[in-house]
């Protein structure tokens, strides 16, 4: 994504996005138990601190100034390098404002349910959001990669919280999917990048290598699409998809933002960096074979559909739902059209705004009621009726009607399956977003319009404020992402 | 200053001499002699790189004893000849040994009561020794410096308990026949050459080629097996598992780190330096057999690594696994195996140490170091066990810890060779390692026994009494060094583009494949 007429400035302000949480852990860590609200108030303050200071970028951007941060040189040609560019941008504005979002929410859910060791969540949760900015900002491959395993392992005690038998087990399909991919998978293909790309003088730069990859012969070409493809194991393809699944043991914020937002968005975010801007659109266009990818993603996308269609337990169904989801996104990138590409950075921002939504509602739905089945939600939504209606919102805007956001991206991945002449991939969208309709909506239908099978539960009411008030803001986000699609179409580098 | 070099082992020489004689009337007095004569020569290390780095051909020559180097062939007397490789190396053993000593006070009072002067004294020779090892210039002197380190070493560990005794008779078998393997060759590289300085003994096989001579094959074989055995390179390991476990914890603080280190060290010198880079991987067999004998040795003992249920035997066979690591990487012949493989000689170091002394804290609030005492000890002793999992995450290899960086260096060695097997067998003792420290912090953080049932009442409950789960540090004499091994490990990470420009430099004297111009 190189515009032409860009002024590169160097700017400290993508590093403190970085560093702000990181200093917030101490700030945690320090208040303790014994001081809650202190300690909430830190990570509220380091949320709004981050979320402010990406904003901030914004403008900059829209007049086609890329802000840049020299960290430190890592190896001999690579530099790790903090570049805030259209697609970065976006997804780190996603990331942190949602986090302001679930930091309210945390607090009306972990007291809500008395949790133990709050403070070790909200500071590994911290962590994790810096993780997130550190990839969304990443100007190379090494630094993504860097940023990409501190993640893995920022998360890994947020999974295991429970500290019981399924942590245990979810924990290790966790660690064991993300840890087995991006070292034995991810690390050699970069190895390989970095001797042999441009005759091993590199910086394995999105910006300055984009199609270098186009040198190799087409079977190593190919080799590698697939390692990169399956390296970024956090981005829920089929069959590398197991582990999110089982990380739904964690606790409701955990896999609102991480496994809905943060760390699955992340997958993503590497896979489409790594299809745009080190293979870049001409090559991948040309490489016979890259079909399979294309397939490979619409694969993901119907059979994971399916599978939430057969499940009962509501974190689980979209659970299944976001691999789906996940699966359009890939497949924007194995599009490999302008439009394609760009739908995709657009679609991770929409679902992610979206699926947040439903995740909060399910959380809302245990803490109020301690249920988690969707069978049991009969009659629930005259009780909760503001829950329930972002719940709908929310499954409208995964299915991607208007005028929610989903609806946006979903459009551009049409248009760029049609650019690419792949018409049969309209159909599965059209099949997949049928599937969609039939695993969500039965959700809010059940809540509002079947009653409750006896009169146990007549005492449930909504779950506390501090948890309906972040759903709404981001029920009411799915809207407001419709109505500003414009100038984030323009980020993603869209030009019609 | 101007001999540095020789500071450098002034310092713990005469340290030992005065343990020896001063502890016997005031036995309080060994631990701050320690100390101080191992910042001192730490601060000559450093000194000395200093010089190497001022100097034109990045060398510093210091010959003991005033004889001249003018007789041809080059050496007659000995000379001590620091070059980056050799500094970069002794200022590591340096570093560890300055830690250790810190950190020994009270495991020594209370391990090995009444023997301090003893321990101390051992102490600084083998520190002595080992830097000695690498800053030598002569082949025969090397192979006498070698045997002070193995002879103080057999003591540091029989010193402890009685098993400590038997695991000691194991170690010194192998390690004199290891010496005796390699004190044969330098004598007939004594025969073909007529010199024993390094050096010299390049420039003869050189000018007169004598890659081709039986005799110079027999001893670069003799050579090259004896430092295998005494680096413990798989199937020649079997001393060092039980001498590591059963030896004090300073001992195996101090030896885990460094031996086995410094005999790579030992085997880069030969190889690079001494028959040099067409002798030894070109006109023999070993770049073809030795990573296949490498695949094997990293796979057997990752596994056998997996099969333990105590801290310290576990350690103790990762570092033969990591033996394998950088064998591999300077078998592979080429010149980003060699970087990894120097770097990982410095990083393994670091990160080694770390795990040591975590274990000895561990060790010492625990009393045990199975894996059934280790619930509960993120809440009792969070320091500790940051510390010692930041050693366990380099060694995984995650970022930005050194263990990621020299493993990248290795990868790509393997890459730039296309030795596949290498690379896959690096993948899998890698995943052993995520498996065998993620076992640990399940262990350590859920409330799971190992059968899979809950221990606790659910919500964060390890099934633990309040006074098991305090917060309990250990003494801050041994937490302090622990935290800056620690940091050193981070530091040498995210500094490793310095680290490796300095190997680079070394290593431009040498004509070694990048392997350019492969699609």
């Amino acid at each position: 994504m190189s515009t032409p007429e860009v002024t590169v400035i160097q700017d400290i302000r993508p590093l403190i996005a970085f560093v702000a949480p990181l200093l917030g852990v101490i700030g945690i860590v320090w208040a303790g138990e014994k001081r809650k609200n202190l300690r909430e108030t830190f990570t509220f303050l380091v949320a709004s601190i981050q979320a402010t200071v990406v904003l901030s970028m914004v403008p900059l951007l829209l007049s086609g100034t890329i802000v840049e941060f020299h960290i430190w040189q890592m190896f001999t040609h690579v530099p790790l390098l903090l570049r805030v560019d259209g697609f970065g941008l976006l997804f780190a504005c996603v990331a942190s404002l949602l986090w302001i979002a679930t930091t309210v929410y945390s607090i009306g859910y972990m007291r809500g349910l008395h949790e133990h060791a709050q403070t070790r969540f909200y500071a590994f949760f911290a962590i994790s959001l810096s993780a997130t900015i550190g990839v969304a900002f990443s100007a190379n491959l090494l630094t993504i990669y860097f940023f990409y395993e501190m993640l893995s392992v920022s998360t890994f005690p947020l999974v295991t919280h429970m500290q019981d038998k399924e942590a245990r087990t979810g924990g290790r399909t966790y660690l064991g999917y993300l840890l087995f991919t991006s070292l034995c998978i991810l690390l050699p293909a970069l190895s390989w990048c970095y001797v042999w790309l441009d005759d091993g003088n590199v910086a394995m730069d999105f910006l300055a290598d984009t199609g270098k990859v186009g040198n190799f012969s087409e079977t190593t070409q190919i080799i590698l699409l697939i390692l990169f493809t399956f390296g970024f194991a956090k981005a829920g393809i089929m069959p590398l998809h197991s582990w999110l699944p089982g990380a739904m043991v964690a606790p409701t914020p955990v896999s609102a933002l991480l496994h809905a937002v943060a760390v699955v968005k992340v997958g993503v975010f590497c896979v489409v960096r790594v299809y745009s801007d080190i293979f870049g659109t001409e090559v991948l266009q040309q490489l016979d074979g890259e079909d399979w990818m294309i397939g490979l993603a619409c694969a993901t996308i119907l059979i994971s559909s399916l599978i939430a269609l057969s499940q009962d337990n509501l974190k689980r169904r979209l659970a299944f739902s976001t691999i789906g989801q996940l699966g359009y996104v890939i497949l924007g990138a194995t599009l490999a059209t302008q439009q394609g590409i760009g739908g995709s950075v657009l679609h991770i921002a929409m679902h992610a705004c979206g699926k947040i939504t439903l995740f909060f509602c399910a959380g809302a739905i245990f803490v109020a009621s301690g249920k988690k089945y969707v069978s049991e939600l009969r009659g629930l939504g005259r009780k909760m009726p503001v829950t329930m209606g972002a719940f709908m919102i929310g499954s409208l805007s995964v299915i991607g009607l208007p005028p929610l956001g989903g609806f946006v991206s979903k459009w551009y991945l049409a248009l760029g399956a049609l650019d690419r002449g792949a018409t049969w991939v309209v159909f599965v969208l059209l099949i997949s977003s049928l599937l969609n309709v039939f695993y969500l909506l039965p959700v809010a239908v059940t809540a509002f319009f079947r009653n409750p099978a006896d009169d146990s539960g007549s005492e449930i009411k909504e779950a506390p404020m501090a948890c309906v008030i972040p759903l709404s803001i981001t029920a009411i986000g799915c809207f407001v992402l419709f109505f500003i699609s414009g100038p984030l179409v323009s980020m993603v580098g869209i030009t019609d | 200053m101007e001999n540095a070099i020789a500071w450098i082992f002034i310092f713990p020489l005469f340290g030992s001499v005065a343990c020896a004689i001063l502890g016997i009337s005031n036995r309080k007095i060994c631990y701050p002699i320690a100390v101080l004569s191992m910042a001192g020569s730490l601060w000559a290390g450093i000194e000395t790189l200093r010089q190497v780095l001022s100097a034109n051909d990045h060398t510093v020559s210091y010959l003991f004893g005033g004889w001249t180097l003018d007789a041809y062939p080059r050496g007659v007397g000995i000379e001590f000849h620091a070059d980056i490789l050799g500094i970069l190396i002794t200022l590591v053993v340096l570093g560890v040994g300055f830690l250790v000593s810190l950190y020994s006070k009270l495991p020594v009072e209370e391990e090995t009561p009444g023997k301090e002067p003893l321990f101390y004294t051992l102490f600084l020779l083998q520190v002595t020794g080992l830097a000695g090892i690498c800053l030598t210039g002569d082949a025969f002197n090397l192979y006498v410096l070698i045997e002070v380190a193995a002879l103080t070493g057999y003591g540091l560990i029989a010193i402890g308990s009685n098993r400590a005794a038997a695991a000691t008779f194991n170690y010194l078998i192998l390690g004199t026949i290891g010496a005796s393997l390699y004190l044969l060759g330098v004598g007939y590289i004594y025969i073909k050459t007529g010199t024993l300085n390094m050096v010299g003994i390049h420039d003869i096989i050189v000018a007169q080629g004598l890659a081709d001579s039986a005799t110079m094959q027999v001893a670069f074989v003799l050579v090259g097996v004896g430092i295998l055995i005494k680096m413990a390179f798989f199937p020649f390991h079997a001393w060092l598992p039980n001498a590591y476990c059963n030896a004090p914890t300073t001992t195996s603080s101090l030896l885990a780190p460094l031996v086995t280190k410094v005999m790579i060290y030992v085997m880069i010198r030969m190889v690079l330096s001494v028959f040099g880079v067409e002798f030894s991987f070109e006109s023999t067999l070993w770049t073809d057999v030795l990573p296949w004998l490498v695949v094997v040795a990293i796979v057997c003992a990752a596994v056998m690594a997996l099969a333990q249920r105590e801290i310290k035997r576990m350690l103790s066979y990762l570092i033969v696994a990591e033996v394998g690591y950088m064998v591999g990487g300077v078998w592979i012949y080429n010149y980003y195996g060699l970087i990894g493989s120097i770097f990982h000689v410095i990083s393994d170091a670091c990160m080694t140490l770390c795990l040591f002394l975590g274990a000895g804290l561990i060790l010492r609030k625990a009393k045990t170091t199975h894996f059934d005492g280790l619930r509960g000890l993120f809440t009792k002793m969070p320091l500790t066990m940051t510390g010692f999992f930041i050693g366990g995450f380099s060694i995984i290899g995650l970022p930005p810890t050194c263990g990621f960086f020299s493993k990248w260096y290795l990868i790509t060695g393997g890459m730039v060779s296309q030795r596949w097997e290498y690379m896959i067998v690096l993948m899998f003792s890698t995943m052993v390692m995520v498996v065998l420290f993620f076992r640990m912090i399940e262990r350590i953080h859920l409330a799971v026994s190992e059968s899979g049932e809950n221990l606790g009442h659910g919500h964060g409950d390890l099934g633990l009494t309040d006074q098991q789960t305090r917060f309990d540090e250990g003494p801050l004499s041994m937490l302090i060094p622990l935290l800056l091994a620690s940091a050193v490990v981070l530091v040498v990470g995210i500094y490793n583009q310095e680290v490796v420009s300095l190997i680079e430099i070394f290593l431009s004297d040498f004509n070694l494949p990048r392997g350019e111009g492969i699609e």
